[in-house]
């Protein structure tokens, strides 16, 4: 499954991800936007990393350069010390609108990677539905999209991502448009499959709580330009249970966050609500 | 996603008429097939009424009579025939060769530069107008009416088939792309699946302004078709005729609409409605 010149985190071996100074600007009616000011990021192997921040931010950007769907203006991105060149099946993409197609059953759409791989009908049919089964739609394997709810919809697209083999998930605020409920327990599904199945995963959410739950460590970005604001390791066990979720150290992380998050966006002129404030943030 | 189709051209089911009783009527479907019914047979009633007094209209016995008559000379197959003929052959064609049009406007720059011009232009010519110039260039035989019912059809299949192609939703493109999938599979498994519904929306307006253009062009000259059957009856005030005409056009042009809304149905029948 996963590649051989791994050893658990970071430190000694090289990173799965590094972004190395990448910058992307827009012009939007003859002004220049930039929406990335110079990103350095490693992500180890297996690692888990959430990116938060105000809208604005850059965070999907910086998703869709890694995917290969979005270019760098400067700057590389690299996988396995390999220069981003357009997407690849060694990195599956899970997007917020779920990206489902509606005219395919779950299990046609979950084999749609193996087939364009061309993997053979039956290894096909049997990946698939290990997957499906996985992420526990068995009994909707044959049901076509419209049938099922959102939640079920995304694990349906967590499924397809996983059934082509990546050794890394880039997920856009995948659980955005869930219900609160639904949301926490896909957070418990994901990160069960994700200790089943290790992958290097980059998520990207707006939700503090869901990023500190999640992940190894959170990367809080901050906008104009956007730009990395902080990195804040989050050393909680897993399995992460709801105790985990409910403990004082949980409580703190996110704080911390929380903090991160919100007082840079008081710092960057009126993007969004919270507190009148001052002073400029110091990393 | 809302994979939002248009979907004015579709089910006239008239289930939400008053807002109050709405729920009560919303889903009984035998009570609208009997108001349906209802509604027909007052309609042909008052038909009758009013040929009965003084009208000069032909009665609805005196029509069916009629019918009969032509239908046992042969006549009326005829007719028929070379009716259909001229439709389906028109229509097909210009399906057939809308559709990779309109796809090639969807998919590439060059493609919509080149062509978009000249289908904007010509949509806002109606076919029959175009008749006059065909008839001279043409010649008076098959070749000019089927050349503006293909005309027709070929429009209105075109440009829904191009807005089809352009409103397929880009991270759909993105979901396939990222699965590994290159600008071939992407075309034939994702963009031609995304577009049916708008192929086929255009197919059925393109079957009515088929149909409409159809009987217009034959009324301008042709030995044999519904259209022209209703012109030589109308040198002779042979008003019974006339209405067997008309009563044929109504139901074919019914009957194929519904059997490409059934088409549609099956084909597209994964599309999620709100």
């Amino acid at each position: 499954m996963s590649d051989t010149t791994t050893d658990r985190r970071g430190a000694t071996a090289s990173p799965k991800i590094s972004v190395r100074d990448v910058k992307k600007t827009f012009t939007l009616k003859n002004e220049e936007f930039v929406a990335l000011g110079g990103v350095d990021l490693d992500i180890a192997d297996n690692e888990f990393v959430t990116v938060v921040g105000p809208s604005g931010c850059g965070k999907s950007t910086l998703m869709n350069i890694l995917a290969g769907l979005d270019e760098p203006t400067a700057g590389e991105a690299l996988v396995d010390g390999v220069a981003v060149d357009g997407p690849g099946p060694e990195r599956g993409v899970i997007f917020q609108q779920y990206a489902l197609f509606p005219w395919l059953t779950v299990r046609q759409n979950v084999e749609f990677g193996l087939k364009t791989a061309k993997v053979p009908r039956a290894e096909r049919r049997e990946r698939a539905d290990y997957f499906i089964r996985m992420v526990g739609l068995e009994q909707f394997a044959d049901a076509l999209p419209k049938m099922l709810s959102g939640g079920m919809k995304q694990r349906c697209a967590i499924a397809r991502a996983y059934a082509v083999n990546p050794s890394i998930l880039l997920m856009d605020e995948p659980f955005g448009a869930l219900d609160a409920l639904t949301r926490v327990k896909l957070q418990e599904q994901l990160l069960d499959t994700w200790s089943q199945e290790k992958r290097t995963v980059m998520f990207i959410t707006h939700d503090v709580d869901e990023a500190v739950f999640l992940a190894n460590r959170v990367v809080v970005m901050a906008a104009r330009p956007g730009r990395i604001f902080d990195v804040i390791d989050v050393n909680l066990p897993y399995p992460r249970t709801e105790d985990v979720r409910l403990s004082p150290e949980f409580g703190e992380l996110r704080n911390r966050v929380w903090h991160s998050v919100y007082h840079q966006s008081t710092a960057t002129a009126g993007s969004s609500d919270h507190r009148t404030a001052s002073s400029s943030p110091t990393t | 996603m809302s994979t939002v189709t248009d979907r004015t051209v579709s089910t006239p089911t008239p289930t939400t008429r008053t807002g109050v009783k709405r729920s009560r009527l919303l889903g009984s479907r035998s009570s609208v097939l009997v108001l349906n019914a209802i509604s027909i047979i007052g309609g042909i009633g008052l038909w009758w009424v009013l040929a009965l007094n003084g009208f000069q209209l032909p009665t609805p016995p005196e029509v069916l009579e009629k019918g009969i008559a032509l239908a046992q000379q042969g006549i009326l197959v005829e007719d028929i025939a070379a009716s259909l003929g001229r439709v389906l052959s028109g229509f097909l064609l210009g399906s057939a060769l809308a559709i990779p049009v309109g796809f090639l406007m969807g998919w590439y720059t060059i493609g919509r530069g080149l062509l978009e011009p000249w289908i904007q232009f010509f949509r806002t010519i109606p076919p029959l107008a175009l008749l006059p110039l065909v008839l001279v260039l043409l010649g008076i035989g098959e070749i000019p009416k089927i050349f503006v019912i293909f005309l027709a059809a070929f429009l209105a299949c075109v440009i829904s088939t191009y807005q089809g192609v352009v409103s397929v939703d880009r991270t759909m493109l993105n979901a396939a792309r990222v699965l590994g999938a290159k600008d071939g599979t992407i075309f034939a498994r994702v963009v031609v699946p995304a577009s049916t519904p708008f192929i086929l929306v255009g197919m059925r307006v393109g079957l009515g302004s088929s149909w409409a253009t159809l009987v217009a062009s034959e009324l301008l000259g042709a030995q044999r078709g519904i259209g022209a059957r209703m012109q030589a009856a109308q040198i002779y005030y042979d008003l019974a005729t006339i209405f067997v005409g008309i009563v044929l056009i109504g139901i074919f042009g019914l009957v194929m609409d519904r059997l490409l809304l059934l088409a549609e149905s099956k084909l597209t029948g994964w599309q999620e409605r709100r």
